[in-house]
């Protein structure tokens, strides 16, 4: 319990509300959904009431995208998505749907696509199959799936391990479920860079999907399960090793450094500051001028960067987009920071849609009027929305850089010999 | 990671320095843990409105009868009265209209229809030098149906006491009767969201026109717009008759405008603007502050030649009162509190609440103190200084835009 702030008996701070309804300006849900009751009220207001009687717990809690832009406008420091997803979780008695498994299940999902990847990706792409997956299991026909890589990142991996022990300086890489199953590239593209300045990549002893989606679905025993397992392998990185852990989508690196302790209760405060995201950890070489990146002279791009919703409470958006402004022949222009609308899983299910779409309508707008070479983005499910909803293509901050760099030169500079 | 000037607080105070310091080519952030005070804007700024009970008419010629403690004493009346200009003309430069004069203050509304001195109040919206010199004629209160944070009969008994012939109405259509499912996000800034949509505005406007039709004057609350001002503007063009804003109660919907406007531009100009993070402490080497640290980036420093202090008054937590003393939590520097705590409010609420004069203490040139000594690149801003009530005197919003310029060009000057 947080003891330093004498008159409170919460962790999430809610005694602090001062009702001063900035929270409800910047909830991306409250005004496209008039049944959700917003941040305030579904927040530190019915706090005080669930505390006395768990009845009042709403049900429409479940419309909360847990995207915390609440907290990040809040004044006074209320965890206040803090506060709705743990009462979702103590207090909630829906029961996940098969869908919502199937969605939350990334991991089980992941394995089985990735084995017959050209087959899946072609069936869950057509017309008929899309609306049974509709009309069965309520996921909107709108959709188009992430396609599946028939080479999953840590086959590819498997490899290259034997090289990476060649470095004198090691971190491990939490890969998530994107890198593995769909999008393999993003992972190629870190150990480019990080090889690049001397640094040899390593997996975890076990990795399991982070879990965010199945804490969103309701699915708190497995998500438990699958959180220890992965705090212990990342205590024993960074602990054992001396090997920070890096990620490259923020939403893992939200959800293992914050939600496990915020909503799963599980004690990681030893190892918190080891966790974080790859672009940060590469800024913070360059800022201390132990490394140097040196780019492409023929690298031209005009880009776009939207902040995802877990990147903005992590308030690190500055390293990506910092080390992004370091290439000479890049155009940096920021959308404004808000919601796309997707948060994760919400989007897929069929009943979410619409309100999907209206909360990222302002975002896909500006993104058409600037027709950028292609938008960057932390997130991968803000590059799903995006590249669904835009004409225009979705790059995450790491592959740009890795695309930028000049390798050669780049290890001449830090004296990489190999 | 290395700014020429580094802003902690990025409301109005913050944001006003930003701006002026990045339009004249410096590397710039601000660090703000949260949303700003321009969320309860009245859609006034204050200059100076009150000695005591009595109004004032010239704040600047008031000047002389303040606490020599008082950031406009310390400024001075003539370079007050600079800066008033300044500020006008760098609201002009935004696109933001505002009407008022800083040598004749004007009469702006309260939400419970009472005249209060005021400086500068945004265009369209109520604003007078007496009530007889707006001829309101016969004058209609529309609210919105089920709208809690306006309350037009308040308005209304304000207004007949005065002698105004005044009546009340609501209209709505049907996207905003959707909004009040939820009773509690029938607020401003929701309505603004839903009338920003497709034609929602234009359905609005038609009962508006047809409701007023037979009046001279139809006061509207301030919810047209948190993203620009293209909906106001198009209600006045409709409209046959006058018409007039009046605030509403938080959130302020031209308050949210005005802090995203200033925002925008800021970043416009290569400004960092980091929300949601808070500075902890600082790091310091004789008497200069050398970088900062924050609750996000941890052991990852903020280095600048320069710092700004804009972190706001209680409300915004730039000023913290313990059981038996009052700091400021980020580099407790010195602030003027006086008396034990039973002294710092009195119990009755409309009466002088010491408290609020409570505030870090500066030199003449904004640089606050530590044990008494001035930190010679750090300068202290806006509503978190020693001596001003701002509720009381009504100076808010000139305390925090003057000695922001003000501070600005010192950095500048140098
Ligand atoms: C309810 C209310 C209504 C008002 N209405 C009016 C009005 O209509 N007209 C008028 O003239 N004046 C009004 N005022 C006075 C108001 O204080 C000023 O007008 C002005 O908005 C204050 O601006 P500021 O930038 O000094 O402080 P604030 O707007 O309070 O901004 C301070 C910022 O600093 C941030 N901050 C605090 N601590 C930290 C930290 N450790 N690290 C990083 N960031 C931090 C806060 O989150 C906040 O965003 C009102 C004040 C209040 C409280
Ligand atoms: S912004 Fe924070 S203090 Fe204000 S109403 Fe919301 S939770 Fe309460
Ligand atoms: S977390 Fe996001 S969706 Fe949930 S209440 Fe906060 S702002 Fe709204």
């Amino acid at each position: 319990m947080d003891k330093k702030i004498a008159l409170n008996i919460s962790t999430s701070n809610f005694e602090q509300c001062l009702k001063c309804t900035i929270c409800t300006v910047y909830c991306p849900v409250s005004a496209v959904n008039p049944d959700y009751p917003g941040p305030k009220q579904a927040g530190p207001d019915n706090e005080r009431m669930r505390l006395k009687n768990a009845d009042f717990y709403d049900k429409s809690l479940k419309h909360c995208l847990n995207c915390k832009r609440c907290e990040v406008a809040c004044p006074s420091n209320v965890k206040i998505g803090d506060i709705i997803q743990a009462a979702r979780i103590k207090y909630s008695t829906d029961k996940p749907k098969l869908r919502d498994m199937i969605l939350a299940n990334t991991d089980i999902v992941g394995t089985m696509a990735s084995t017959f990847a050209p087959i899946v990706n072609t069936v869950v792409g057509m017309k008929p199959v899309k609306m049974i997956m509709d009309k069965t299991l309520a996921i909107d026909h709108h959709r188009t799936f992430p396609k599946y890589s028939s080479q999953r990142f840590e086959s590819w991996y498997k490899k290259q391990a034997a090289d990476q022990d060649k470095f004198d300086k090691h971190i491990s890489y939490f890969h998530g479920c994107y890198v593995n199953y769909n999008f393999p590239k993003l992972g190629k593209d870190l150990v480019k860079i990080l090889n690049a300045i001397g640094y040899g990549v390593h997996l975890l002893e076990k990795e399991k999907c982070c879990g965010v989606a199945l804490i969103s679905n309701g699915l708190i025993d497995q998500a438990k399960r699958q959180a220890l397992l992965n705090t212990e392998s990342i205590r024993k990185s960074v602990k054992e090793q001396g090997r920070t852990v890096l990620g490259t989508s923020s939403t893992c690196i939200f959800t293992l450094r914050d939600e496990y302790h915020h909503l799963l209760d599980i004690d990681n405060e030893d190892i918190k500051d080891g966790i974080e995201l790859a672009t940060r950890f590469i800024f913070r070489l360059i800022d201390s001028e132990d490394v140097k990146l040196a780019f492409r002279d023929d690298y031209k791009a005009r880009i776009a960067y939207h902040t995802p919703c877990h990147m903005e409470k992590l308030g690190w958006a500055i390293y990506s987009t910092s080390l992004m402004r370091m290439i000479p022949g890049v155009q940096l222009t920021m959308l404004d920071s808000q919601c796309c609308g997707i948060a994760g899983t919400y989007g897929f299910k069929k009943e979410n849609y619409e309100v999907s779409q209206k909360i990222g309508e302002t975002i896909f707008k500006q993104i058409e009027t600037l027709q950028p070479d292609f938008v960057a983005t932390d997130c991968e499910t803000c590059k799903w929305q995006i590249e669904m909803s835009t004409s225009v293509e979705v790059q995450n901050p790491i592959s740009i850089i890795a695309d930028a760099l000049d390798v050669e030169k780049t290890m001449k500079l830090n004296k990489v010999n190999l | 990671m290395r700014f020429d000037t580094i802003i902690i607080g990025g409301g109005l105070a913050g944001l006003v320095a930003g701006i002026k310091l990045t339009s004249e080519g410096q590397k710039c952030a601000i660090i703000s843990s949260g949303q700003s005070a321009l969320h309860f804007f009245s859609g006034s700024f204050d200059l100076l409105g009150y000695n005591g009970t009595n109004e004032i008419d010239n704040p600047i010629e008031a000047i002389a009868g303040l606490d020599a403690k008082h950031p406009y004493a310390k400024l001075g009346a003539s370079t007050v009265a600079a800066l008033a200009n300044e500020a006008k003309d760098f609201f002009a430069s935004m696109g933001v209209r505002l009407n008022g004069d800083a040598s004749a203050n004007h009469y702006r509304i309260s939400p419970t229809g009472e005249l209060r001195k005021t400086w500068l109040t945004l265009d369209k919206h109520f604003a007078c030098d007496s009530l007889e010199s707006l001829s309101l004629g016969k004058t209609l209160i529309l609210n919105i149906d089920g709208f809690l944070d306006f309350h037009p009969h308040f308005l209304s008994d304000g207004l007949k006491r005065q002698g105004v012939d005044c009546h009340v109405a609501s209209v709505t259509i049907d996207e905003l009767q959707r909004l009040r499912t939820s009773p509690t996000e029938m607020r401003s800034a929701n309505i603004a969201k839903v009338l920003h949509k497709d034609d929602a505005i234009v359905r609005l406007t038609e009962k508006i026109a047809e409701k007023s039709q037979g009046f001279d004057t139809v006061i509207l609350p301030s919810v047209f717009g948190i993203y620009d001002s293209l909906m106001e503007n198009y209600l006045v063009e409709r409209l046959k008759c006058n018409v007039k804003l009046v605030s509403t109660f938080p959130p302020s919907a031209p308050g949210i405008r005005l802090q995203m406007a200033l925002k925008q531009r800021f970043q416009n100009l290569g400004g960092v603007y980091m929300l949601g993070d808070m500075v902890t402490n600082g790091h310091f080497e004789g008497n200069r502050l050398m970088d900062i640290h924050t609750a996000n980036h941890k052991d990852i420093p903020f280095e600048a030649d320069n710092f700004i202090i804009a972190t706001g008054s209680f409300f915004s937590h730039g000023l913290q009162a313990h059981l038996n003393s009052i700091c400021e939590p980020i580099f407790n520097l010195d602030v003027t509190a006086s008396g034990e705590r039973q002294q710092w409010f009195d119990q009755n609420v409309f009466e002088t609440q010491p408290y609020m004069s409570f505030g870090v203490v500066t030199d003449s040139n904004l640089h606050p103190q530590i044990e008494g000594q001035s930190v010679e690149n750090l300068y202290a801003v806006g509503s978190l200084l020693e001596s001003a009530n701002c509720l009381k005197e009504a100076s808010g919003a000139g305390v925090s835009i003057l000695t922001a310029l003000k501070a600005a060009n010192n950095i500048l000057k140098r």
